[in-house]
């Protein structure tokens, strides 16, 4: 699809050949995950997230379908119909303990995937587009996850839907009117349980169509490469099927083996005590947190705690929303040439520290707002900001980068250490010529 | 142009992240947080060895029915276990006959009407009724209780940080309040005093006061201890009853991912053998 060395389709029988003079859909697949996308040969396991990614999202999309059949999303109905599932409906709990441990493994294999592409540069050109429709999904996800989160309607349902709703109240003015309009009403109910539950069960189709054009944008300039480097002979490239199909394959096991320890044997580790306590809108939980995969912008949310100039809620609110936006930005705060982190010594050091400072944030998420966790996530915070608005920009202007290998295909036959090693070091800035 | 706004932008947010970071950091050193008295005095729950534990955990049936007698003849008159069908305790090992036995003479009867005048009316429960009720609504069962509420147990163990350990703790930690517990700390009127709790006082009064309160009818001692056993295992029963097939099912779709994936790392490397 995207070299010019692309095997074009084939059709292997008489059958496939009728198939495809009418509707071309064979060799669309064929081009787009088959023999006919070629491929860096130079991957590694960080490259099978994408697919589980895809994974996560049917395993989401047909146990939700199931557990739709059987839920009833009315305040008085929805915490019952939750346990009419785990006790009465055949294998319900292994639908729900499913869904719920599968938002979960969603979020997992996603974060993976974006730090990924932090760490080898996957959002530069010519990737900005994948970069950015991959952004959309994220935004997506966080908002089906959450409003899934409210469905089964217990006490973190419930607190958790009036505090994230609650966030637009902080906006001066308009706030509260926007959100008694989100809610339906003045506190979550019935208008509100019935109107996540629709968008609960529209979003992922919406996921999966923005899912269609990440893919479509990735195969303009093909994947990216643990070297950066880019593809210039057909050496370079390998057929995705069957060889990152087997990969993949092989990924997917033990993905699914991790998945299956958490859902049979911990369903509930992952989850909250409280939201097994039916909505009382007169009982507040003693601490209400989100679910894990939202604790670092929890964190940040809740580290303003000053008024300065503007309210310390609105800055808190604004910082969480900033926090994701400036992630739109990022292939323009970094203007290294050199992509990937392997060969960036100085990126390297700070992109290791974000992972650690993005940890302590979901640590203290997870913590009630109690100090020294207000502090420790206030420190955090400061790091996470300053990383991507500040040090990127500034280091991707004056790092020196180490020479990069000459191909893809030189790079694996010589072995990585060999080519990464600093040889030239007087090599560097913003053109970084090969090694010799 | 981009990067020196972001850069202005990123001193925005780290600024007043800092400015915030430094009053916190002011008022945590003129006055740092106090240990609270519920802190100091509360007790973690201690572990509880039962059959349902760990991943190959299975259900003890003897056990479940000794936690169902002392739910019956000592929970019940407060707790409701309204997501629990009488149906479903033929998992507990009781045949047909038995269960239907069981429903019909629970003491307390379903909300009903009279087939003939339509008014409100209560009837002996069936097998397929869940666990009645033992209060009408929640006013009638605060006006019982000192204005507190006895919770629903069906899924006490899950909605508990703690789970069963924790129920047991709670059964049997009633004590007298320590000599050193501050005033302002000390039981009201109508509390019972039990650090398991998380603010040290609680409304429930000591359910199992005494060995022999229960006699089980397959002999086993009903001392306090192993009375509050059998009904924490009966209430992760309650909670999670599909615990025995999750267990099963887990273990053979664990065995046959391993198989399978072994079988796909040696597809991997059998297809990637010419590239490497």
């Amino acid at each position: 699809m995207s070299f010019s060395w692309a095997a074009p389709y084939q059709p292997k029988s008489g059958f496939m050949r009728w198939i495809d003079e009418r509707l071309p859909l064979p060799r669309l697949v064929y081009g787009a995950i088959g023999g006919g996308y070629p491929v860096p040969r130079n991957l590694n396991y960080f490259w099978n997230f994408g697919v589980l990614a895809g994974v996560a999202l049917v395993i989401q999309i047909v146990s939700g379908i199931i557990l739709a059949m059987h839920y009833a999303p009315a305040g008085a109905l929805a915490f019952d119909s939750t346990e009419h599932i785990m006790r009465d409906v055949n294998q319900g709990w292994l639908l729900r303990y499913g869904h719920a441990n599968g938002a979960s493994f969603f979020f997992v294999v996603v974060y993976i995937h974006i730090f990924r592409g932090l760490f080898y540069g996957s959002y530069k050109a010519p990737r900005e587009m994948v970069w950015l429709l991959g952004l959309v999904i994220f935004l997506l996800m966080m908002a089906t996850a959450f409003m899934g989160y409210v469905l089964p309607w217990g006490q973190m349902s419930f607190w958790g839907a009036k505090v994230i709703t609650g966030l637009f109240g902080a906006i001066p003015v308009v706030g509260e009117p926007i959100q008694t309009w989100l809610l339906g009403g003045f506190a979550p109910d019935n208008a509100a349980l019935n109107r996540f539950f629709s968008l609960h069960y529209l979003l992922p189709f919406v996921i999966a169509g923005v899912i269609i054009l990440h893919i479509w944008a990735l195969h303009i300039p093909g994947s990216s490469n643990p070297t950066g480097v880019d593809v210039k002979t057909p050496q370079d490239t390998i057929p995705f099927h069957p060889y990152y199909t087997a990969k993949d394959g092989f990924g997917l096991g033990i993905f699914l083996i991790l998945f299956a320890i958490m859902l049979f044997f911990l369903p509930n580790y992952l989850g909250h005590a409280d939201n097994y306590i039916p909505a009382n809108p007169l009982s507040t939980p003693a601490h209400i947190v989100p679910e894990w995969y939202f604790w670092p912008f929890y964190a940040i949310l809740r580290a303003f705690t000053f008024d300065f100039l503007l309210p310390a809620k609105l800055w808190g609110v604004l910082a969480m929303f900033a926090s994701i936006l400036l992630l739109f930005f990022l292939p323009w705060l970094d203007k290294s040439p050199v992509r990937s982190g392997n060969y960036r010594p100085t990126f390297k050091w700070f992109f290791w520290i974000l992972v650690a400072d993005v940890l302590v944030l979901g640590f203290c998420g997870g913590r009630p707002a109690e100090e020294p966790f207000v502090m420790i996530s206030q420190i955090a915070t400061i790091y996470y900001f300053a990383h991507f608005l500040i040090i990127l920009p500034i280091v991707s202007k004056f790092e020196r980068t180490l020479p990069l290998p000459h191909s893809i295909s030189e790079s694996v036959l010589h072995g990585e250490q060999k080519e990464s090693a600093p040889l030239g070091v007087t090599v560097g800035g913003p053109a970084p010529t090969a090694a010799a | 142009m981009i990067r020196l706004l972001a850069i202005l932008v990123g001193l925005a947010f780290t600024g007043v992240a800092a400015w915030s970071l430094l009053w916190g950091a002011i008022a945590f050193a003129g006055d740092p947080p106090k240990e609270t008295v519920e802190h100091r005095f509360h007790k973690h729950a201690e572990p509880l060895k039962l059959a349902s534990n760990g991943p190959f955990g299975k259900y003890d049936r003897a056990q479940l029915q000794r936690g169902l007698q002392v739910y019956k003849e000592v929970c019940a008159a407060c707790h409701g276990l309204n997501q629990v069908s009488f149906r479903s305790l033929t998992e507990l090992g009781y045949d047909e006959p038995e269960v239907k036995a069981i429903a019909k003479q629970w003491q307390i009867e379903v909300p009903s009407i009279n087939d003939k005048t339509g008014e409100a009316a209560s009837r002996k429960a069936i097998a397929a009724d869940r666990f009645p009720n033992p209060y009408a609504n929640e006013v009638a069962a605060r006006a019982a209780n000192n204005n507190a509420l006895p919770p629903d147990l069906s899924l006490i163990t899950k909605a508990r940080e703690g789970g069963a350990p924790y129920i047991h703790s709670l059964l049997t930690g009633y004590r007298k309040p320590p000599a050193d517990l501050p005033k302002a700390n000390q039981p009201g009127p109508g509390l019972y005093y039990n650090p398991y709790f998380v603010n040290l006082n609680i409304a429930m009064p000591p359910p199992i006061t005494a060995d022999g309160q229960v006699t089980y009818a397959d002999g086993t001692n009903p001392t306090v201890n192993q009375m509050a056993t059998d009904v924490s295992a009966f209430l992760v029963w309650t909670a999670q009853p599909e615990l025995e097939s999750r267990h099963r099912m887990g273990l053979a779709v664990l065995i046959f991912l391993f198989a399978a994936t072994g079988l796909a790392w040696l597809a991997y490397r059998n297809i990637w053998a010419d590239r490497h």
